[in-house]
């Protein structure tokens, strides 16, 4: 008995850190809006990294902050000087769970609905953040969207008075990722 | 016994959940690029084009339209008469343009003596860190001015060469924090027309100067430009030409940047504050000046380089059927 149990033990353990069914990509896009009457202002990341673990069903992303595409150049410098200060704080994670009503299969075409929590990580801080997305598979290839909502006090972003009315407190973030599997 | 092993069971289960997302952030670091695989260049050496009365580094970015509006006012020390110099004010308008990321050309006019000038401003060298390590960033400056005024005797014979002043400047710029950055200018000065056989063409002169940000909107700056002695013997007004100095103020809002500044130097170009200044601070020989810079986004660089990329990838796609 006593030996069986060991045995089951360690082939668990053995058994959940070499099942990989991982998805990978270098090329994700994150984009946020934020909406004023005054001004839209907006900016895309075409390089953001992710790796969705189907088997665990679990996500993460890793967004380089200086990458981020602005129309207006001084926009984009003011973003990584003052608001985001990414000499600082260089990258935003994501690490989270999804739960999917049908677990997702690479071999069945369709639309999976999900809902992620998660903790993301910017700017020094830490916060619990919930989205929904949809996972796509589509001839064996699997490509994720969601869209949520942040707060910049919720990440020590400030806002100085002189353009208050110009910025968003809360920005709309749209994520668009294209997975290819990842081969160890 | 038994217990015991499905406390170790249910303990293995638990640990392994909690670690396997910080796993994953660990492969997904070894998937990303490496730090030492791209080139972090340095931005916002300084808040704008100028320092505090010269040019600083920065080049205006690709596609962008820099409106620059400069103000110097007459000398402090006229009182209230003169209104502390209000009365006297002069201006240069100014259009800057990014032809790439690190050129620049720029046209004004000045109203004090009438002088038209034109510039190419060109970084050579950008400060950065990663897979490229460079300490400095080193812009080139090269302008023309053309002083139009009319000529203070008619009845002699005039040349155009004679209006014609060349401003030749190196910007030696270094960011040394997010507060601190700081820059040398040696420049040359070439005036084809002189007062007397004395009077070099030639000025040379080095510069320094720098900027200390007190808030993520304003900053404080300095400049002071050491003329090299016995180049210049004329004086100017009754006063010999002296060394520039000057003191700002940078404030920046969403794209405007306003410096305000207290200076010894009259004029606002490069040959009026490096080869003809004359103000004594001892003596009060002070000027108030602003300078107003605001930015247009011409075309949208970053839309323009992905839409090329797009075309270029399509065509390599087709090309390959």
């Amino acid at each position: 008995m006593k030996n069986i149990l060991l045995l089951l033990s360690v082939s668990l353990l053995a058994v959940s850190t070499t099942f990989a069914q991982k998805q990978f990509t270098r090329s994700a896009k994150t984009r946020f809006f934020s909406d004023t009457e005054l001004e839209k202002i907006e900016a895309t990341n075409h390089q953001v990294t992710s790796i969705v673990d189907l088997a665990k069903n679990e996500m993460v992303f890793s967004v380089l902050m200086k990458s981020f595409e602005f129309e207006k150049a001084l926009m984009q410098e003011h973003f990584n000087e003052k608001y985001v200060e990414s000499d600082k704080f260089p990258k935003a994670q994501f690490k989270g769970k999804y739960t999917s009503e049908k677990p997702i299969d690479l071999k069945q075409n369709g639309n999976y609905p999900v809902s992620v929590k998660g903790t993301m990580s910017m700017h020094g801080v830490n916060k619990e953040v919930v989205a929904s997305g949809t996972f796509s598979v589509t001839g064996g290839k699997m490509s994720g969207k969601a869209v949520f909502k942040l707060k910049l006090s919720d990440f020590d972003i400030e806002i100085p008075g002189v353009v208050s009315d110009k910025i968003a407190e809360e920005l709309t973030i749209y994520v668009d990722a294209s997975y290819e599997p990842y081969a160890k | 016994m038994l217990s015991r092993f499905l406390l170790l069971f249910s303990f293995l289960i638990v640990t392994d959940q909690a670690a396997a997302q910080d796993d994953l952030l660990d492969l997904l670091e070894e998937v990303e690029p490496k730090k030492e695989e791209t080139i972090d260049y340095t931005i916002a050496t300084f808040k704008t084009t100028r320092l505090v009365i010269a040019q600083s580094a920065e080049t205006n970015a690709q596609g962008v339209l820099n409106v620059l509006i400069g103000h110097r006012f007459g000398r402090m020390n006229g009182g209230p008469k003169e209104f502390f110099g209000l009365d006297n004010s002069t201006i240069r308008l100014g259009l800057e343009y990014g032809i790439t990321d690190n050129l620049d050309i720029g046209f004004g006019r000045s109203s004090f003596e009438k002088t038209y000038d034109g510039f190419l401003k060109y970084r050579v060298l950008r400060q950065s860190t990663g897979k490229r390590k460079m300490p400095l960033t080193l812009t080139l400056f090269s302008s023309i001015a053309i002083k139009s005024q009319a000529f203070s005797d008619e009845n002699r014979e005039n040349y155009f060469t004679s209006r014609l002043y060349y401003a030749f400047q190196m910007m030696i710029a270094r960011k040394f924090s997010e507060r601190l950055s700081f820059q040398l200018m040696p420049t040359m000065i070439h005036r084809n027309l002189v007062e007397t056989k004395a009077d070099k063409n030639d000025v040379f002169s080095i510069g320094a100067g720098g900027r200390v940000k007190v808030s993520k909107s304003v900053a404080i700056t300095g400049e002071y430009h050491f003329v090299i002695p016995g180049q210049i013997v004329s004086t100017i007004g009754g006063q010999k030409v002296r060394d520039s100095f000057s003191l700002g103020v940078d404030i920046e809002t969403g794209g405007h940047v306003f410096q305000v500044h207290v200076t010894n130097s009259r004029g606002i170009l490069e040959k009026n504050f490096i080869s003809e200044t004359n103000g004594d601070i001892t003596k009060g020989d002070l000027h108030i000046g602003f300078n107003i810079s605001r930015v247009f986004t011409v075309y949208d660089k970053n839309k323009f380089r992905r839409k090329r990329e797009a075309k270029r990838a399509a065509k390599a796609a087709t090309a390959s059927l």
